[in-house]
């Protein structure tokens, strides 16, 4: 028997989510009069509370229940120029006195800084979209387990070859996210985030090979097909049996949507103000720069409804924007909080805590086709290690994937490395798929590089 | 400290401002033993957390954390129920226990079996080191180092220092009656530097730390020491030139570069992975996995370093447990449930991030043995090959084998002799065969500087890693030269 997680139900309800976002206003907007009490002039405060669980099942058994609750408050104050952090779990008025105190005992302390503060009034979000992202899922654990058992039998099996597991997995929760700050302004959203996975081990010959597969959504009405996860992560394991290495070589590289988002995410991580500022990025001074072929556009939409990495407004409070970051190849956008703009003499872009759906626009070619367009290459699977030098873009990891010769694939790959620099990787992109993946905040197609080197044994 | 005084510490800290006694545990035990359940346990936490950051010449940021909370599981065969609650209260531990318990059928109540303390020693001091510096002596301490810094060379472009020093105390309490207590003291400083040349720009890191206090850092000149390694490294990073592709005889040096034992073997010799039968080492014990210069201890006794406990997140006291002695495969990392569920005896590493987080198998300092070589003459008996003194970070895929680690200081061998530095290279490897190619290992064991975190399933832990001057007659380096 598996009781109720209370605080599923408790949340699934309009006016009770209103409630709830009102007293959370209400403890910011407390918090932030305390600030002020206690000498600062100015201040933020930020909490965000989730709950929900997770269930996993295990070659036909249920094998762990995980029930969470977090809750969080930060707030950040200003004496003048200097700055202070503090944060607790504890959201009782003494708590957030205690939190306060300790935020401005550390302002006093800090140097001043000219460009800390508070973003300008009217970047806040002060009506922010409705962007439809909350949808709790009204599911028991026991009916979760169920799934999950469905999910890794569908696994099972595909092939007798599938000979163990690390099981199937569902995740849920829910949560809101409240930010205020001394400018008056307070606002807050739902959200809701559900996950089913499926991890199988395939045989052959001693050799054992691990893949797995994924969905996640805001709603769960969106969640991939239950069995088409299992049977996915089966034929995911199943394509690497028999894998090897090769013998060193430059060619070129085929990264299927799962990892080249990767390449995306170092590129979204180069032309982000932290990162500008300290000089450490290979991407300085890269603005109105060509950094890409012709053909590739490269979107912020923010305000995509259910999108997973939709939000009305960012980490500050600022309005979320949707803008074009490359458009013809050439970066038109960096992506800066506040605090990164002032230092670099620009202004925010709404961008405090990342990115909000980075979107690749997609190419004509589907992935078969792309496989044939490579002719004889790479193609990459999974990426594994870090292997990046931020500050020149020297890249080399660990990967697995395809051998492609004349259009077909060959045999499955392991144990190699692939390296080159990513100022000439984005530069030798010849082709976009359209194969676009959408589980999650970047969305992109495969992507073929003309050349790299790959390294094995 | 001994055992006893520990956890009457902990109660103190934890226990007694939220209004919970002994009876109140026993009673929530009582709640969560009611099921058909092997085990259970409540870990209660109090963890204080404060981080300063220099950046631009100044102290910028400055963050005060604390956390605290209690995590209740109960576990029946290979199953767990787990809930967590960040009130300390009766009533939502009450609450958290009946989530946790409902894992298991309804069955028989077990029994409360009662358990004696041991005593130990703890590996490190119970004083707090949030208070061991004034805060205006932090303040002045990060300033002093980011000038000295910079005095060291006109090429310094950018100086960032980070300083973090963490307070948890924690308590356990078990269905077998065990209840036990542990502080556990951690600073870190990390530095990195940017320099610049001719337009080119290169980086370089170092930091360390312990399960101590801020003195260690004043001590010896060593956040000095640290600040002249990060320029060091980002200076041969400047003369650095592309580095090979394909498979070399690779001389790793000592220390942290031991990330490979991590990492190659470390991971797949987790009590979990063995006991599901998807490590590229399950079933192997007793086997041959490495050359017979190999000898590789797990130990989380060691005095004040990163990755010892006095006793791990279910109670158990850490030990040095040898994972392959000469070669063979002799044993696996275990937590008390897959100790029970393989019939083999907790190793003292079932470790956990936090309240929040469930106990798992995990490594704490994993180290490998001195050898006899100098190190000198392992580095003279290659002919041609690649010498790596610094690594990134690494990654495993325990069920395939491979592993790789990221070089980020290493040079060509040639004719015996270290000549050009090399850009950064991943190196991949295969984790079960790896270590059967260690053909020389030197007599100069060295422990990391007190930097690691692991990370698994989504928790990180702190680790330590060592080992000697290590030669492999093969590895693949992911160069760009052909």
């Amino acid at each position: 028997m598996i009781t109720t997680e209370q605080n599923t139900r408790r949340i699934s309800n309009q006016s009770d989510r209103q409630q709830q976002l009102d007293t959370l206003k209400n403890i910011v907007a407390d918090t932030l009069v305390e600030a002020q009490q206690q000498g600062a002039t100015a201040s933020e405060a930020e909490i965000s509370k989730s709950s929900g669980f997770s269930v996993s099942s295990r070659l036909g058994e249920v094998e762990t229940i995980e029930h969470d609750r977090n809750q969080g408050l930060s707030v950040t104050v200003y004496i003048g120029q200097q700055k202070g952090n503090a944060s607790t779990t504890d959201l009782s008025p003494k708590a957030i006195k205690e939190t306060v105190s300790a935020a401005c005992a550390i302002a006093r302390y800090a140097t001043k800084d000219p460009y800390s503060g508070l973003p300008d009034a009217d970047q806040l979000a002060k009506q922010p979209p409705e962007l439809d992202l909350c949808h709790p899922w009204l599911i028991e654990p026991q009916q979760a387990i169920e799934i999950t058992l469905e999910c890794e039998n569908a696994a099972l099996n595909v092939d007798p070859a599938i000979s163990n597991s690390e099981g199937a997995s569902l995740n849920t929760h829910s949560g809101v996210q409240v930010i205020g700050n001394s400018h008056g302004f307070i606002e807050g959203y739902w959200n809701s985030r559900h996950s089913l996975s499926c991890c199988v081990i395939a045989e052959r010959d001693h050799a054992m090979q691990r893949d797995y597969w994924y969905s996640v959504a805001r709603d769960q009405t969106n969640l991939e097909n239950v069995q088409s996860i299992g049977k996915q992560a089966a034929r995911r394991a199943l394509r690497r049996l028999g894998s090897r290495s090769l013998s060193p070589r430059q060619c070129p590289v085929l990264f299927v949507p799962e990892v080249a988002r990767s390449l995306i995410g170092h590129f979204s991580s180069a032309i982000s103000g932290g990162n500008l500022y300290r000089k450490n990025t290979f991407l300085l001074d890269s603005l109105e720069q060509p950094v890409f072929p012709d053909f590739v556009h490269i979107h912020q939409q923010p305000h995509l409804p259910k999108g997973l990495g939709s939000a009305p407004f960012d980490a500050e409070g600022v309005l979320t924007q949707t803008r074009d970051i490359v458009s013809n190849g050439v970066v038109r956008s960096y992506l800066l909080s506040s605090y990164t703009a002032r230092k670099l003499g620009m202004q925010t872009t709404g961008n405090a805590g990342g990115i909000f759906n980075l979107i690749v626009e997609p190419g004509q070619q589907n992935y078969d086709q792309l496989v044939n367009t490579m002719q004889t290459g790479f193609i990459v699977l999974e990426l594994i290690g870090q292997g990046l030098n931020k500050i020149t873009g020297d890249y080399s990891r660990g990967a697995a994937g395809l051998w492609v010769e004349n259009g077909c694939i060959v045999h499955p790959v392991e144990e190699v490395t692939i390296a080159g620099n990513l100022k000439d990787m984005f530069q030798g992109i010849s082709a976009i798929g359209n194969d676009v993946d959408n589980n999650s905040n970047i969305r992109t197609g495969s992507i073929l590089i003309k050349n790299m080197t790959l390294a094995g044994n | 400290m001994h055992e006893s005084s520990l956890l009457a510490s902990a109660q103190q800290t934890i226990l007694t401002p939220a209004e919970i006694q002994q009876s109140d545990i026993d009673r929530l035990m009582g709640e969560l033993c009611t099921s058909a359940i092997d085990a259970a346990d409540i870990y209660f936490q109090s963890m204080r957390y404060e981080s300063w950051l220099l950046e631009d010449g100044i102290v910028k940021e400055g963050s005060f954390n604390i956390e605290q909370g209690a995590g209740v599981r109960a576990i029946s065969g290979e199953k767990t129920g787990f809930a967590y609650t960040d009130e300390l209260n009766v009533a939502a531990l009450l609450e958290a226990t009946r989530s946790a318990r409902a894992i298991a059928r309804s069955g028989q109540q077990q029994s409360l079996k009662v358990c004696t303390p041991v005593q130990v020693d703890s590996l490190y001091t119970t004083e707090d080191p949030l208070l061991s510096l004034p805060t205006e002596q932090k303040i002045a301490f990060l300033e002093r180092l980011d000038k000295q810094t910079r005095a060291l060379d006109p090429r310094i472009e950018q100086v960032m220092i980070s300083l973090i020093a963490v307070h948890d105390t924690i308590i356990i309490a078990r269905d077998d009656g065990l209840v036990r207590g542990d502080i556990r003291p951690l600073i870190r400083m990390n530095i990195s530097v940017i320099i610049e040349q001719n337009g080119r720009r290169e980086t370089g890191g170092h930091g360390g730390g312990a399960r101590t206090d801020y003195s260690y850092l004043l001590e010896q000149d060593r956040a000095m020491s640290y600040a002249r390694e990060a320029l060091r490294q980002a200076d041969i990073a400047m003369q650095a030139e592309s580095a090979p592709a394909g498979n070399m005889t690779v001389v790793l040096g000592p220390g942290w570069p031991g990330i490979l034992l991590h990492e190659a073997i470390g991971h797949g010799l987790e009590g979990d992975f063995n006991r599901k039968g998807t490590s590229a080492f399950s079933n192997r014990l007793g086997e041959k996995v490495a050359s017979p210069l190999c000898t590789i201890v797990d130990d989380g006794t060691l005095k004040n370093r990163r990755g010892s406990l006095n006793i791990d997140d279910e109670g158990t006291p850490t030990e040095s447990t040898v994972l392959i002695e000469q070669g063979i495969l002799k044993g696996y990392m275990q937590d008390t449930m897959n100790a029970r569920l393989m019939g083999m005896r907790p190793t003292g590493n079932g470790r956990r991030e936090s309240y929040a987080h469930r106990p798992m198998p995990r490594m704490t300092n994993t180290y490998m043995l001195a050898g006899e070589s100098d190190p000198d003459d392992i580095i003279s008996s290659v002919k041609s090959g690649l010498y790596a003194r610094n690594f990134g970070g690494g990654q495993v895929d325990i069920t395939s084998g491979k592993f790789v680690f990221s070089a980020n200081e290493a040079y060509l061998i040639e004719n015996g002799k270290i000549t050009r530095p090399v850009k950064g290279a991943t190196l991949i490897g295969n984790g079960p065969d790896v270590l059967t190619r260690v053909s020389m290992v030197g007599n100069d064991l060295e422990l990391d500087s007190g930097v690691g975190t692991c990370g698994k399933e989504g928790q990180s832990v702190p680790v330590g890693v060592g080992q000697p001057t290590l030669k492999i007659d093969g590895l693949t380096v992911g160069g760009t030269q052909v």
